[in-house]
Order: structure tokens, then sequence, then C-alpha cells
């Protein structure tokens, strides 16, 4: 068994309003940060997982993104995993 | 299946940690519908017969994630939703509907407000639909005022689920101004078409971000909440009907009690 960090990103999904990204941007901008051209405000969860190989904790953590973790109407997800053991 | 043995309607109004209008919903149910109403804790499994399933507003859960998302996995659910894929009357207000999306028993997903602010203030409704087992008290075009209280109430779908609500009528509010006209202006949280609440393929699933509950007494500013309750109450009565007219067969069982 290996330990695995694995890192799920989730943000809105492509052309869905993001009123908080919308927000941040616009925030960004009164401050004068200039050239800001999209923001999107999504969420992390990072979580340790034990497993033999890194494909089949990829395919857990795809069935935590659908069954729980994201919902798949309106965000999308990204997953990253290192091998900390 | 057991038999009906009283006409009183029997009201199950579930309650999840961070539930904070079941006691409103109860109120509703017990003093203005004349049921018998009685809570079901989020970890039961049985929701002991009724013929309406409530799941009210608050914040289950805290809101963690996001609304909705870890209430759908209470025990409590699967009843609710074996109840509902029986025909049974479930209505969802406010954090109870974007459960019941959460849980897939409505379509569309409800997302921050266009606003990012939390909003509490009444709103006017155009009832759509007049012709679901939730609002046939009320007339099509009607416009109800009724409040709202939620942070995350904009409605979305994707274009193909949205337009085919709109074709089954499966919208059954909308947020309007005082003259019934759906507008941007009238539409607090920036919900597509300015859906304000739905209902589900077999018609028996409605979930409404406004809270009918909080608006069924004159104290409370409105009584134009009522005519869900007494809608759902008219429909269960009519399918109660066959079943007081006979006397020598056994009590049917309205569609819907599992």
């Amino acid at each position: 068994m290996n330990r695995y960090l694995v890192e799920i990103r989730i943000v809105p999904r492509e052309g869905l309003l993001d009123p908080e990204g919308k927000a941040v941007q616009n925030a960004l901008r009164s401050l004068e940060f200039t050239g800001v051209e999209d923001v999107r405000v999504g969420r992390l969860v990072r979580l340790e997982l034990a497993g033999a190989t890194p494909e089949e904790v990829r395919a857990r953590a795809e069935d935590m993104c659908r069954r729980l973790l994201a919902n798949p109407i309106t965000e999308d997800y990204e997953i990253d995993l290192e091998n900390i053991s | 299946m057991t038999s009906r043995t009283s006409v009183e309607l029997r009201v199950a109004v579930v309650t999840f940690p961070g539930s904070n209008c079941d006691h409103d919903c109860y109120r509703a149910a017990k003093d203005v519908l004349g049921a018998h109403a009685y809570f079901v804790w989020h970890r039961e499994r049985d929701l002991r017969e009724p013929d309406i399933v409530i799941l009210p507003g608050g914040f289950s859960y805290g809101d963690y994630l996001r609304a909705g998302a870890i209430a759908r996995f209470s025990p409590v659910m699967d009843a609710v939703r074996r109840f509902a894929e029986n025909g049974g009357l479930v209505l969802g207000t406010c954090n109870g509907f974007q459960v019941l999306c959460e849980a897939g028993l409505l379509p569309g997903a409800l997302v921050r407000n266009a606003s990012l602010r939390f909003i509490g203030r009444w709103v006017r409704l155009r009832v759509e639909n007049a012709d679901t087992p939730f609002t046939t008290a009320y007339r099509e075009g009607q416009v109800l005022r009724i409040p709202i209280a939620h942070g995350e109430g904009n409605y979305v779908a994707d274009p193909a689920t949205l337009e085919r609500l709109e074709a089954e009528r499966r919208v059954v509010f909308r947020y309007c101004d005082a003259e019934g006209r759906v507008t941007d202006e009238a539409n607090p949280n920036g919900s597509l078409n300015g859906i304000a609440g739905i209902v589900n393929e077999a018609g028996n699933v409605l979930g409404v971000m406004p809270h009918p509950e909080r608006a069924v007494e004159a104290l409370l500013g409105s009584t134009d909440g009522v005519g869900v309750f007494e809608s759902m109450r008219a429909h269960l009565r009519a399918a109660f009907a066959p079943a007081r007219d006979s006397q020598e067969a056994p009590a049917a069982a309205p569609a819907g009690r599992p």
C-alpha cells in the first residue's frame, strides 16, 4: 500500500456565470491590478488516500467527485496525485 | 401497503441538522392545513406513512461543500426517494429545493445569487402552471406575495434541460413584478428564466426557493402561501375519494403511499 496526497480542484463550469469570480475580478481592478482577464473562484479539497496504484487512487477520487465533491451540473474538477509513502 | 382508516392528512417534516424552517412547515401543516404533522429526524429511515413529505429550509449540514450536498446522503433520503418514486407529494422549500436538486429528484442546481448577497425580503411570484398538485388553489397568472431568504437561489440548468422544463410546463412559479411581468429587475437572484419553482416529470415533487410556509397567516404579512397547502390537500382528497365512497373494497392507498 502506498499513501497518496490527492488534490482536487473544483471550479465553476466554463460558461456558467461565476458571480464570486466576477466580484473578485472587480475588486482586483479597483486595486488597479491591470490585465486581469478572468477570475473563477473554486474550492480545493486535499485528501490523503491509501492505495496500491495511482490509477486505482485516481479512480476512487473521480468517484468521490462524481458522487459528492463536485456537482456535475455546475462544476468541473481536476485531480492531482503525489505519492507520499 | 396499509389501509387507510382516517381521512386526517399525515405530513412528515424532515429535520436535518441545520434546518431552521421545520417549525414553520410544521405549523403550516398542523394549524393551517389541520393535518397531523410530525418531525422526522434525518437519521430515521421510516417516514411513518405520510401523505406529504416536506423538506424545509435552513442550512442543512451548514451548507458545507454545496447547499444540500451532504443532506442528500442522510439516511432519511432513501425513504424520501422511494416515497417520491411511488408518486407521494414532496414539497421542498428553499434549502429543501437545494436538497432535491442535489439528490437528483429535481433537475438543475441552485448556485450563488448573482448579487453574491444573502437576500431576505418579500418577492412576487407568478403562478405559471395551476394544474399541479401544489397549485390548483391558484389561477394561472396569479401574482403571489411570498418571502425569500437565501444566498444560493440562482437556478441553473443546461439548455436542453431548461427547454424541456419549459416545454413540459414544469416551471410552476416565476419571479415577477407587482403587475406579473417577469423582468430582470424582478428577479432577485439571477435564476434562469426567472425560475422560482419547478416540479419533477411526474409532477409530484415541487421545489421552490421562496417560502410559502411563511405566508400562511395574516399576522405573517401574507396568506398567499396557503394555496400550496390547500392544493395538496385537495389533490389527496381526490385520491382518497374512491376508498371513502366504497363500503366493501378495502381502502385504496392513494398514489404514492409506499
